[in-house]
């Protein structure tokens, strides 16, 4: 199915959230994951299903500053 | 107060913005802005609010200077190394503008201090480089209703976002928690183009400001990202998450929490 996935169209046969982090071996600690401006909590990424024309961000924590 | 022919010279091209104006000035004359960190999104922060006339500008950090940290934090030069940064910073920020009243606090900020610290200021500046203190920072703000300009910077890429307590989303409404310790490298650690402190401290800046003169749109519900190696800027909407453990609906937070800070030298890299 085809997803936009921090702005890019990617390609991906996947069920869920969590199958996509998998498969860009993505730790689920590390993001905070947003599908169709919806924030979704990271015990529900298992459980969330994805399909054809969705949208996702994918936030990674930024640290730095000093 | 009135200004000095002298400050109405100094501030002539703000004064010439209508946006802005003599009205405009004053009340940034009379702001006060406090900022989390003197490293490399405090300095250009601090400079560019000197500059722009802010009245009150409060720092607070436990380190000295280090001769790695010149390559990006622009306001400790060659001669500060070892000395105190907060009084290195408030040198050169009264070197610049003498008008502003600049309150330096040497040391760690805590969950023991940070809501006494932040009180009487206006808006709340992150320049740190830790999560523990990130969420503390976001946490405080939250509970005094400060308005956050959150910031963040790692190798070619930064991150700005700015938060107004109980109106957009805060740092938790996407971040429910701290990653764990040791996983997220910091720029002492993974590396840090030193313009791209510049370039994010400068947007915190351009935030505070407007925020304080109640002009343009803030960067509220938009989180925005910049790339140094493509030089794009991408904003991500997000919004106020009801289930948020601090300011949503039920909040589990009502206390603010020092968070464990992982050794830096015990970090494990990503690949």
């Amino acid at each position: 199915m085809q997803l936009t996935i921090n702005g890019k169209i990617e390609n991906l046969e996947v069920s869920t959230i969590s199958d996509i982090l998998k498969a860009k071996d993505i730790d689920p600690q590390l993001v905070a994951v947003e599908l169709n401006t919806q924030m979704i909590d990271t015990e529900q990424l298992g459980a969330t299903s994805v399909k054809d024309g969705d949208k996702l961000e994918f936030l990674f924590f930024m640290g730095g500053g000093r | 107060m009135s200004f000095t022919e002298e400050q109405i010279t100094r501030y002539s091209r703000h004064i010439l913005l209508p946006e802005v104006g003599g009205k405009g000035q004053k009340k940034l004359s009379q702001a006060k802005v406090f900022i989390v960190g003197a490293g490399g999104l405090g300095c250009p922060v601090a400079y560019y609010l000197a500059a722009a006339g802010i009245g009150t500008i409060g720092l607070i950090d436990s380190d000295v200077v280090d001769l790695s940290n010149l390559q990006r934090q622009v306001l400790h030069h060659t001669p500060d190394v070892g000395r105190s940064k907060v009084q290195s910073a408030k040198e050169k920020i009264l070197a610049l503008n003498p008008d502003v009243n600049v309150q330096t606090h040497e040391g760690r900020f805590t969950s023991e201090n940070a809501r006494e610290l932040i009180r009487n200021y206006d808006v709340i500046i992150d320049g740190v480089d830790n999560f523990p203190a990130k969420f503390l920072i976001n946490d405080v703000c939250i509970m005094e209703r400060k308005p956050l300009i959150h910031g963040g910077i790692l190798r070619f890429e930064g991150r700005v976002f700015t938060i107004k307590p109980h109106e957009s989303a805060c740092y938790r409404c996407i971040f429910k928690n701290p990653p764990p310790p040791g996983v997220v490298p910091t720029c002492q650690e993974a590396g840090i183009i030193g313009v791209v402190a510049g370039i994010i401290g400068t947007v915190q800046a351009t935030e505070a400001i407007k925020l304080i003169l109640n002009i343009g749109r803030p960067l509220t519900d938009r989180i925005l990202d910049f790339d140094a190696r493509t030089t794009t800027f991408r904003e991500i909407r997000v919004k106020r998450n009801p289930n948020c453990q601090l300011c949503g609906i039920q909040p589990s937070i009502t206390e603010l929490i020092d968070y464990e800070q992982g050794e830096a030298c015990a970090l494990t890299r990503p690949n």
